[in-house]
């Protein structure tokens, strides 16, 4: 019972814009198609009918211009590195990072001996939220991105941040 | 055909000089001389007795400093006759090993040529299109040869050691 409380019309709500920003964004996280090996088929199974990624608000996008979320699934060579941070660049601010299965954290199975291979997504793009696994379990990928959520959710876009 | 009956074909082509066979059990193949290698697959694929109309595979070998040898291994198979035959273009291991190319014969030797070069660094002559096909282009060595060395950074990004693999002797 604030001080607020009978002093407008119906259909007025009172609340902190920050709040209301970071709510209609953490349950908007378009992602960035970004399939590059097996755990695409992993990425495939969580967006479809059982696993359901769109509950979230999660849908799709094929172009960086319109996805606010890229999930790095697979295995990153280094002649797609410099493809990756490319897209990356593309994208717009607020973007996040999903790397997802062990090849995009840390180069997974072609550790030792991968010439070829870029040990972990982060050395090109920075990372929010790791998804270990190999591949990682739809549920895994639903979960780390409940993590992103609860990471944009905290996010203040107009208070002043006391330093 | 078997391979002896088309060893002997051949031969009565071309006469004994450019070829070599091999009579080991499970290594039967016909060595050709590099020279002479794009009529004979040009014959090999247009005779009508022999007409290998598919290659199935191309295969590099480096067999390393000690015996100072590259190999290309040819695998082509008839439809119309159903008969196999495995043929071998052998060369010195030089930085440049130059072995006339079959694309123009078999279409699918474009990519396969593409990728021995980009493995092995072997030139293929009159290939029209001979860039890397699985590295990025400005890769440098071939990672496929026994003296390949891993470079150091890669447009910044360092590029790990790889761990020499121990030889069984």
């Amino acid at each position: 019972m604030g001080v607020l409380e009978h002093k407008f019309n119906d259909n007025v709500i009172v609340g902190q814009m920050d709040k209301l920003i970071g709510w209609a964004r953490s349950n908007s996280p378009w992602y960035f198609q970004f399939g590059l090996a097996c755990c695409a088929i992993e990425m495939m199974s969580t967006a479809a009918a059982r696993h359901d990624f769109d509950r979230f608000g999660a849908m799709p996008r094929s172009s960086p211009r319109q996805a606010d979320v890229m999930i790095v699934a697979g295995t990153v060579t280094m002649k797609m590195g410099l493809r990756v941070r490319r897209l990356w660049e593309q994208m717009a601010d607020p973007k996040y990072v999903i790397s997802m299965g062990s090849c995009a954290t840390s180069g997974g199975p072609y550790w030792q001996h991968g010439y070829h291979v870029l040990k972990g997504v982060d050395l090109v793009v920075p990372v929010d939220v790791y998804v270990p696994g190999c591949p990682p379990r739809p549920e895994a990928l639903l979960e780390g991105l409940m993590k992103l959520q609860e990471k944009i959710k905290k996010q203040k876009t107009l208070a002043k941040v006391e330093e | 055909m078997t391979r002896n009956e088309i060893y002997t074909r051949l031969i009565d082509q071309f006469g004994e000089e450019p070829f070599d066979k091999s009579d080991e059990e499970f290594n039967e193949f016909i060595a050709v001389d590099t020279g002479q290698w794009y009529q004979v697959a040009k014959f090999l694929h247009n005779d009508p007795d022999l007409y290998f109309d598919s290659l199935m595979c191309i295969t590099g070998v480096d067999l390393g400093p000690k015996d100072d040898v590259m190999e290309v291994v040819y695998d082509l198979h008839s439809m119309r006759h159903l008969h196999k035959i495995t043929i071998k273009v052998i060369g010195p291991r030089e930085e440049e090993f130059r072995v006339p190319s079959v694309e123009s014969i078999w279409r699918i030797a474009d990519w396969h040529e593409r990728e021995i070069y980009d493995l092995f660094g072997i030139l293929f002559d009159g290939h029209r299109n001979l860039r890397r096909l699985l590295l990025p282009d400005d890769w440098e060595g071939h990672p496929l040869r026994k003296d390949y060395e891993v470079q150091e950074y890669y447009h910044g990004i360092r590029v790990p050691k790889i761990k020499p693999k121990k030889l069984t002797p």
